[in-house]
């Protein structure tokens, strides 16, 4: 039932939403009318990618090219009570609250920000600081030619901005909450953030995308974040939408001399979910470290899909990401990691490991390294592999029930990567998340 | 408390057990030895339920049930042990928590309310230091990294723990030191009280001085060849176990 997705499929889908462009025009400035003008374009002549296109052969889009989403569909009621299940609590005194991609400023609070950093929604730094967003806008690596990147372009009106003066830290992390809501039609959204970080700045951004509602939404979201000389951003990201929910995310990072971009994304829901992200180490001695924790069952893909450049000598980059596959889930890992001639000793480390509770689950792993400078370390590995029989029996023949037996050794498999994560409260979200989808689907 | 009566078990399609019968009374000890490949790894899987342990033939009453319809945590719960002649490691499970849950659940089968963490800590501190080992092992992963007598130990100490009626130590001396066998035989004969039976499984006469059996049996090509008293153990080290191979013949 594979729908072609042809070029026209992109007119077509833009067609459809002509109305909510015009809206959008109405009120913008020239350049960024022009930007957005430029998107569309950009997505008229790629349309959405198939199956036959560099980087989405195990990716389809079954269900999303047709689909009949609304640009500006009106949430379903819910206040401050209804979200308290999906914050993070008390690790986060900064929050930002987007329902179907809009702020919603009656649910966000903004308490503890330290000197020297802003945070407010794209369209509130569209009209305060329209000069930071038009130099940010569109310069992240991995951008240019990317369809969902055009789309998101034709159609941005909200996000986040988050800027930090030189040597500004943040010390609580700060908390976006992301909530798809649909009430009559499935909502579409384009969100898309900028992170401006000086030199020497430091801060935590924690994301949390959720679902409440039953039905299918789509979020293309594209998160820009350049870091100046010596910043430090820690990102950690909770993907558990509705398990009808098409979620795409893009990320590019831009690091200068010695920055460090630390990324943590757990995919656990949506019934299509892709998290790319684009790192390109800039500057001498700048790293980056991407980890993930996936989950998927029946019939859900999850796609991790990281291009890293290294451009200047004495980079690093840090890889590891571990899935557990049920059902008739499919995950899907694709690494590429680039070294430039003049980036000598630089250090690339990848690594995908899926653990696959049933025979028809399935993990499909392309790594691709593509190294340019002879003084380098690059390494990559993939894993694939069962629940050990005979640990299995060992827990149980201890009395433990074979239910609680996987799941100890589902965590232990996963617990690897999840101790990777600085926060100790973000930690233990992971873990109780981990132990829910054990339990079953709800 | 234990009744095996003509078990016959294949492996992979191979016969291992090929009418073994062995009646174990409550307070008894016994031992069973016989050589490498006679079949007593085997006999200790099946009573503990691992797959792949085929029985074809016979039964095995526990407590008058039938233990080989057991799912093997049922058998653990229901007070069957088995202390691997292999410990098996597992990367990414502390020991602490392993302890922990396979202590609750069993519990929990009893009726008996769970122990929260910090009455579990006691509990384990107290059970460890009698048993004269390091907390060290707690924070480390089930026998990741464990020397072999300390994974022998960790067997102990889980034995110690869940304080089974019924339990079967396969070659649990092998690799011992002196120091860490009478560890482990003191773990043992601790457990020695007149509702609890024991079935010890080794190779060397010698584990025998620290834990005094009531019957030894010699098994040889799956089937039980001789059985006896304490004295049957120092026959075998004097003549090796070639003339009963023979017999098993
Ligand atoms: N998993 C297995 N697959 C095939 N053969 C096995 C397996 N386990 C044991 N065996 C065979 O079964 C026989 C008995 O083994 P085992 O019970 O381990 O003997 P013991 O413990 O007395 O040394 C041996 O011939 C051994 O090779
Ligand atoms: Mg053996």
């Amino acid at each position: 039932m594979a729908v072609a997705a042809t070029p026209s499929a992109g007119g077509a889908y833009l067609e459809r939403y002509a109305d909510a462009r015009r809206r959008l025009a109405a009120g913008s400035a020239p350049w960024l009318e022009g930007w957005r003008r430029a998107g569309a374009e950009a997505f008229r002549g790629a349309g959405f990618p198939t199956i036959k296109n560099e980087g989405w052969r195990f990716t389809p889009l079954y269900g999303l090219v047709e689909g009949d989403f609304s640009v500006d569909a009106p949430a379903a009621p819910f206040d401050q009570s209804r979200i308290k299940g999906v914050t993070f609590g008390r690790e986060a005194g900064n929050r930002l609250v987007f329902v179907n991609g809009r702020l919603r400023g009656d649910l966000s609070s903004l308490k503890q920000l330290s000197p020297g950093i802003e945070l407010l929604s794209f369209a509130e730094a569209l009209a305060s600081r329209p000069r930071l967003v038009e130099a940010a806008l569109g310069t992240a690596p991995g951008l240019a030619g990317h369809p969902f990147a055009a789309l998101n372009a034709a159609f941005a009106a909200d996000g986040y901005v988050l800027h930090l003066a030189p040597g500004a830290r943040s010390e609580a992390p700060i908390e976006i909450l992301w909530i798809g809501s649909g009430a009559d039609k499935p909502p579409v959204y384009h969100p898309r953030n900028l992170v401006v970080a000086g030199n020497g700045a430091h801060a935590t951004v924690i994301e949390h995308h959720v679902g409440l509602c039953i039905g299918a939404y789509f979020s293309d979201t594209v998160t820009e974040i350049a870091l100046g000389e010596g910043a430090v951003l820690r990102h950690c990201k909770v993907q558990d939408e509705s398990r009808e929910a098409f979620h795409l995310a893009l990320t590019g990072a831009r690091l200068a001399a010695g920055a460090h971009y630390d990324s943590f994304v757990h995919s656990a829901g949506g019934r299509l979910s892709r998290n790319e992200i684009h790192v390109a180490l800039e500057g001498r001695r700048a790293q980056c470290r991407l980890n993930g924790a996936y989950l998927g069952r029946g019939e859900q893909i999850v796609d991790h899909t990281t291009v890293i450049d290294h451009v200047s000598p004495e980079t690093s980059s840090k890889e590891l990401y571990k899935g557990v596959l049920d059902g008739r889930a499919r995950g899907v890992f694709q690494g590429r990691i680039t070294v430039r001639p003049n980036a000598q000793k630089t250090d690339g480390q990848q690594m995908n490991r899926a653990l696959l509770l049933s025979d028809k689950a399935e993990i499909a792993s392309k790594p691709e390294l593509e190294i340019s400078a002879d003084d380098v370390k690059c390494s990559h590995g993939a894993t694939a592999g069962e629940l050990d029989d005979v640990s299995l029996f060992y827990l149980r023949s201890r009395g433990i029930p074979e239910a609680e037996a996987r799941r100890l050794l589902v965590e232990a498999f996963l617990n690897e990567v999840i101790d990777s994560v600085a926060l100790a409260g973000m930690r233990l979200t992971l873990e109780r998340n981990i132990a829910r989808w054990m339990a079953g689907p709800a | 408390m234990l009744e095996i009566k003509d078990l016959h078990a294949t492996v992979d399609g191979k016969e291992i057990l090929r009418g073994l019968s062995l009646s174990i009374k409550a307070g008894e000890v016994h031992a069973i030895m016989g050589p490498n490949g006679s079949g007593k790894s085997t006999l200790s899987y099946v009573l503990a339920g691992r797959d792949g342990y085929a029985v074809t033939k016979g039964e095995v009453l526990y407590r008058g049930k039938n233990l080989l319809a057991m799912e093997p945590e049922v058998r653990a719960a229901e007070g069957v042990f088995l202390a691997f002649q292999y410990p098996v490691e597992i990367p990414g499970v502390s020991n602490t928590t392993f302890l922990k849950h396979a202590l609750n659940a069993v519990r929990k089968h009893r009726g008996e309310s769970e122990l929260d963490a910090m009455q579990f800590v006691k509990l384990l501190r107290e059970t460890m230091k009698k048993l004269g080992m390091s907390e060290e092992m707690l924070k480390r992963a089930v026998n990741v990294g464990f020397s072999g007598g300390e994974k022998k130990r960790n067997e102990v100490l889980q034995m110690a723990l869940l304080k089974p009626a019924f339990a079967v130590l396969d070659e649990t001396d092998s690799g011992l030191d002196i120091d860490a066998l009478k560890v482990v035989s003191d773990g043992v004969n601790s457990l020695r009280a007149p509702d609890r039976a024991m079935l010890v499984i080794t190779h060397y006469q010698r584990l025998l001085d620290y834990i005094v059996p009531d019957h030894v049996h010699v098994l040889a090509k799956g089937r039980i060849v001789r059985s006896g008293d304490k004295s049957l153990a120092l026959e075998l080290e004097k003549s090796g176990y070639a003339a009963f191979a023979k017999e098993a013949a």
